[in-house]
């Protein structure tokens, strides 16, 4: 996995509220079999008209924020299914660090597990951030997962809470999976104490 | 030993190692797949050149991608979808899962076959890369959805590296009125609680209106845990639960039936239990319920209506700016004068033998609106076959509705059962998201009466003016 240690980019405001994984990536590109390339379908119904034509409005689509790496949002970010796809194509377009008032749960542990990082913070902290991002392409955000603090465009410095266990796996890019495989011994205990006590599982 | 919740109990027993910070190394009893988000996971695997750790526990069924008319059994047209498929049956003889492909009786929507085969057992700790896990949750099983590295780490290591939730209990006091079910329950809570209002949460459903839900009912109620922001939905077992079990093809028998019995009774929370939340709902207090906006906390009985953005406060003033426009409604509009195109009866949270029951009750001798479109599809080709057997299908059939074959359908839109921009469709699925059962599709979620009821006078409708 791809680490996450400092990032200063362009933030992107989305002031919306429950936005959902239908929004992030509709259904239809979920048929795919591979994990990349979703990024050009990032918030695709907002993104583009019924002919495929870009919504100029859509921020992703206005030329300060093409090149986003930081997205700021409302309250409940990632609601509904538990598709991956949706941070693949976060990650797939650029964007490395998202910031909102709060997450879902699948969402936000989806976010780990692909270098993405993801940032709750009170409603007015965030309100300060959407301003900084609604400043464009000439305001850089600063997220520093080492010293856990965001730094907007006037230096305002925001500190911000994150598991530590998670925080070492993004520093330090790590496969969750490999560290599992490493407490093996453990897992075939509890299987053979579990085998005993509730054989019918 | 200090008093524990159901929640608690579960997760204990199922601990393998914790970290300092209280990270958690959880075992994981059951491990569902389907086509949509394991593909990736399989694909990771060989790669690490590792292996399926349980395959006897781990249990794959194609849903989310499969048509359901009836000319299915020539192969899926779609290519993409019909790719995802025959991954997903290589994968599964590959890996040596067990395996239920398109065209078996016993095929369903994921959530549905699992309890059906008796896979699904109380206190067990139950993984899917799908949402809507949570169904599980109806017989007392740590159930909740994760994402494709997930699936991947669970096919790897059979178990998840957790942090535990906090314990929140809804409790739904006295009995429900006539025509009011368990959907109006689940949607009802999510109205009063929001989408966020379960993060952070392992909900568990107590008081004498869950107790008097059937397994079908319970499973209802679970099944949008989710939608109402709870990593899973619980309901302690009880005989209901048991009398389901008993003799499904994966249920234990003999004198394991009597061991796990045993431990399955001791699965409540104690009467002493802390509770870092509590809801309490009169279950008198619920009426027949129906979504107005695009998020499922957009929840209103039917004899409200349309609300104003003006209503709500903070960010949930655009948001219903936005869902007015999008649903193109109306403020003040009476909720049961919102005409329909479409009914869709079906999806893992209404696709179950007593929601078709309730729904041909109300249909029985009638015939859809003039011009409407109306299907039913089954949860699974075994609720599908007792349908049939029962005299259903053919009471949907002569009222006007479409019969088809088992699978996730316009719950999600993945395969042909979409709606069209500006199509409007009462719907007994779990989400009314923009776009979420077809790109401008307006989605109203309702129980199946309230979906027949519509059905019959093409707009929504109370449902008590029909019992």
């Amino acid at each position: 996995m791809e680490k996450f240690e400092k990032l200063t980019g362009i933030a992107a405001p989305l002031p919306l509220i429950n936005v959902d994984t239908d929004m992030i990536i509709p259904k239809q590109f979920l048929k795919t079999i591979k994990r990349s390339g979703l990024g050009v379908n990032l918030f695709d119904e907002m993104r583009y008209d019924d002919d495929g034509n870009e919504i100029p409005d859509f921020v992703l689509n206005k030329p300060q924020y093409r090149e986003s790496e930081i997205l700021v949002a409302g309250d409940n970010f990632g609601c509904g299914s538990s598709r991956e796809h949706a941070p693949w194509a976060i990650k797939d377009f650029g964007i490395r660090c998202v910031i909102a008032p709060s997450f879902a749960d699948i969402f936000f542990n989806n976010c780990f597990k692909n270098g993405i990082l993801p940032i709750a913070l009170p409603q007015d902290q965030i309100d300060v951030l959407m301003k900084d991002a609604e400043k464009g392409s000439n305001a850089r955000m600063i997220v520093d997962l080492e010293n856990q603090t965001i730094t907007t465009s006037d230096g305002e410095v925001f500190p911000f809470e994150v598991d530590q266990f998670k925080k070492h796996c993004l520093l330090e890019g790590l496969d969750d999976i490999g560290l599992t495989m490493e407490k093996a011994p453990a897992i075939d205990a509890f299987e053979a104490k579990a085998g005993t006590e509730r054989p019918w599982v | 030993m200090s008093a524990k919740t159901l929640y608690d109990k579960i997760w204990d027993a199922h601990v393998v190692h914790e970290a300092e910070d209280g990270t958690s190394l959880l075992y994981i009893d059951r491990h569902l797949v389907h086509e949509v988000t394991s593909p990736q996971a399989f694909e990771g695997l060989r790669m690490a050149g590792r292996q399926v750790r349980k395959p006897e526990n781990t249990i794959a069924v194609p849903d989310h991608n499969v048509p359901t008319t009836p000319d299915r059994v020539n192969g899926i047209q779609n290519e993409e979808s019909r790719i995802q498929v025959e991954a997903l049956d290589k994968n599964a003889k590959d890996f040596g899962i067990h395996y239920y492909p398109v065209n078996d009786v016993r095929q369903g929507i994921v959530h549905i076959v699992g309890p059906e085969q008796g896979w699904t057992l109380p206190g067990m700790t139950v993984v899917c890369g799908d949402s809507h896990t949570a169904t599980h949750g109806a017989f007392g099983a740590l159930a909740h959805g994760i994402g494709t590295s997930e699936v991947e780490h669970v096919l790897a290591t059979q178990t998840l590296i957790q942090t535990k939730s906090k314990n929140m209990k809804v409790e739904i006091t006295g009995q429900l009125r006539p025509g009011v079910t368990a959907k109006d329950i689940t949607l009802s809570v999510i109205g009063k609680t929001g989408t966020a209002g379960g993060t952070g949460y392992v909900i568990e459903y107590c008081g004498e209106a869950i107790r008097s839900l059937s397994m079908e009912g319970r499973m209802t109620v679970c099944n949008m845990a989710i939608e109402g922001g709870a990593r899973a939905g619980l309901i302690a077992p009880d005989e209901t639960t048991f009398e389901y079990i008993k003799g499904r093809p994966h249920a234990p028998k003999g004198a394991q039936w009597e061991a796990a019995l045993t431990w399955w009774k001791t699965l409540y929370s104690d009467d002493d239990a802390h509770w870092d939340k509590v809801i309490t709902i009169k279950g008198e207090d619920i009426a027949p319920v129906v979504t107005w906006g695009t998020s499922p906390e957009d929840v209103l009985p039917i004899t409200d209506t349309v609300p104003s953005p003006e209503d709500f406060e903070g960010g949930k003033v655009d948001a219903a700016k936005r869902a007015l426009e999008y649903m193109g409604l109306t403020a003040g509009q009476k909720l049961s004068d919102i005409e329909i195109d479409t009914v869709f009866i079906g999806s893992c949270t209404n696709g179950r033998i007593e929601d078709l029951r309730a729904a041909a009750e109300i249909l029985k001798g009638k015939k859809i609106k003039d011009g409407l479109r109306a299907m039913v599809v089954p949860g699974s080709g075994l609720v599908r076959a007792q349908a049939e057997e029962e005299g259903l299908a053919d009471i949907f059939k002569e009222a006007g509705f479409e019969w088809r074959l088992a699978g996730c359908s316009m719950c999600l839109a993945m395969n042909p059962d979409q709606l069209s921009p500006g199509e409007r469709c009462a719907a007994t699925s779990n989400r009314n998201f923009e776009g979420r059962q077809g790109r401008g599709g307006r989605t109203h979620l309702m129980s199946p009466q309230m979906a027949a009821a519509a059905a019959v006078t093409g707009k929504l409708t109370d449902v008590r003016d029909l019992i």
